[in-house]
């Protein structure tokens, strides 16, 4: 899924303050499983800016709302008329929502509430982690199951570099050393003389080195 | 043995030489007069100068340049190109420029992350790995072309070499990973820093086993520790450095005048133990800004004069 962060609320307040009207809303799939940017996050970071407004003396009318993904048209119908007549909206989706409501919108100012962060996984209840670049061109399949696109710092397809130590990373003791982990794979796997084969260089055109990308199914 | 470039580094090793490379750090300055004198200082006991390639990711006057400053010096520089700063083709470019020079040895490298140096924020390339780059560069040389196809009129000629660190996890693939660097066109290693003496010959133990050393010429790194202090911040804070208690303890034992020396001592000490080693073709001295020991060092392990050829 998307993993999102919001953004430091003194930031978001700077971006919406001059406007007298605002939607704040919230997209309610992947965004909310981080607990950032659901429907729920929307009404609190709504209520947030109605006190901040009042604090500093801020004539701003503030409503909330939100539907189930702000990157797909038909899940908008629900919310047609109050997107619709607002001023500016304050969106809590990840940055597809964001622009996809730009693009829908023509005229209204969309902000984004979040930052968006990584395709990743939920480790735990509130621990989410990068697992996904989409570079478009898939080697798990040769790595063991584990990324190096994403995982390993310096994205070495025949890793790990000399400063994998006691499998972390030379960056910092909180990041797995992703070639220790392809390695403990393989070698789970039974797999470990795969480890000499050499992955060749990588086209780099199906990542965003090749501009942005689109996929069309035929027959729709 | 077959000379196929005309790499002074290549000449002394497949003509049975003991060899002796060091390395020198270009300036954070657009005056070169600084790295033309290290070179000078070291030029007659070794016979190849590496220059480092913005190391701890710091900006430093680059590679390239350094490298030709020493060549117009009449010294034989080694490139070191790190694939961190640049994609395919500033590295090809690079590539031929220094051929173009008359650089005819490089050495292959990952380069430390930009989290280390000047530009925390700034971005990675990492377009091709370390062991890509050495494909690179042979296809370049042997096929005469480049990575697109294209042919390349005249080839660069270059010797190319690698790095490795015996002393990273996980120890039970850094002899495959060695080879792996062998078959990805490596021709010499200079490896990380041996401290850990035990532990180097039990790598070269399986590296001899596969009967790599027949097929790649291995030069241990050695820096000379200057102080007590030096070698606590190596053995915490520098990733995939293994540094013995032992050593630590050596030099505490010994007055804080007289550690510097102490520490050239021990490093002769390993390069006496180590040339004995089979698979061993000589060394790497890193004498991190304190060029001027090189000399003393290479004297006193036995290494001097160096071979000379027409």
């Amino acid at each position: 899924m998307i993993v999102g962060e919001q953004k430091p609320f003194d930031e978001v307040w700077e971006m919406v303050k001059s406007h007298k009207q605002l939607t704040v809303f919230g997209c309610n799939t992947c965004v909310a499983v981080c607990h950032q940017g659901g429907n729920k996050e929307a009404e609190i970071l709504a209520s947030l800016l109605k006190m901040r407004a009042t604090k500093e003396g801020v004539d701003i009318e503030i409503v909330d709302g939100g539907i189930e993904r702000q990157c797909e048209h038909p899940f908008f119908e629900s919310a047609k008329e109050l997107l619709e007549d607002t001023e500016a909206v304050l969106s809590l989706a990840c940055g597809i929502g964001v622009q996809f409501m730009a693009q829908k919108y023509k005229k209204t100012p969309i902000y984004p509430a979040l930052n968006t962060t990584f395709l990743g996984d939920v480790q735990e209840d509130g621990y989410f982690t990068e697992k996904c670049q989409a570079c478009g061109d898939c080697v798990l399949g040769v790595t063991g199951g584990v990324c190096p696109v994403t995982r390993c710092c310096k994205r070495l397809f025949n890793g790990p570099c000399g400063g994998s130590s006691d499998g972390k990373c030379e960056i910092s003791k909180d990041i797995d050393c992703a070639w220790q982990l392809v390695i403990d794979r393989l070698k789970a796997m039974g797999k470990l003389d795969d480890y000499e084969k050499l992955t060749p260089i990588k086209d780099w055109s199906k990542d965003r080195a090749g501009g942005p990308r689109s996929f069309k199914l035929e027959g729709f | 043995m077959e000379i196929k470039t005309k790499s002074r580094l290549e000449k002394v090793l497949k003509n049975g030489h003991m060899a002796v490379s060091s390395e020198c750090g270009p300036p954070r300055s657009s005056d070169p007069a600084h790295i033309i004198e290290k070179g000078h200082l070291i030029k007659n006991h070794v016979d190849c100068i590496n220059i480092t390639d913005n190391q701890t990711s710091v900006t430093r006057l680059c590679s390239l340049a350094a490298c030709i400053h020493l060549k117009q010096e009449g010294l034989e520089p080694v490139l070191q190109m790190v694939v961190r700063d640049r994609n395919r083709i500033a590295l090809q470019s690079d590539i031929l420029g220094a051929a173009s020079h008359g650089i005819h040895s490089m050495l292959c490298l990952s380069g430390d992350h930009q989290r280390f140096g000047d530009s925390p924020e700034g971005q990675n390339v990492f377009d091709i790995d370390s062991m890509q780059l050495l494909q690179t560069v042979r296809y370049m040389r042997d096929e005469g072309k480049f990575l697109g196809g294209d042919a390349i009129k005249v080839p660069p000629n270059m010797f190319v070499g690698a790095a490795a660190n015996p002393f990273a996890d996980p120890f039970e693939i850094r002899v495959p990973r060695l080879a792996k660097k062998i078959a990805a066109g490596a021709e010499f290693i200079q490896t990380q820093c041996v401290y850990n003496l035990d532990k180097f010959e039990l790598w070269m133990k399986g590296v001899v086993e596969r009967g790599l050393h027949e097929k790649v010429f291995i030069m241990p790194g050695i820096t000379p520790m200057r102080s007590v202090g030096m070698a606590k911040y190596m053995a915490r804070a520098v990733p995939g450095m293994d540094v013995p208690k032992e050593l630590i303890d050596r030099l505490s034992g010994v007055p804080k005048d007289k550690q510097s020396e102490e520490g050239i001592t021990i490093a002769v000490e390993a390069m006496e133990r180590l040339k004995e080693c089979t698979g061993v073709a000589g060394f790497h001295i890193m004498a991190i800004e304190w060029e001027e020991k090189v000399p003393e060092m290479v004297e006193r392990a036995g290494f001097y004069p160096r071979p000379e050829f027409d």
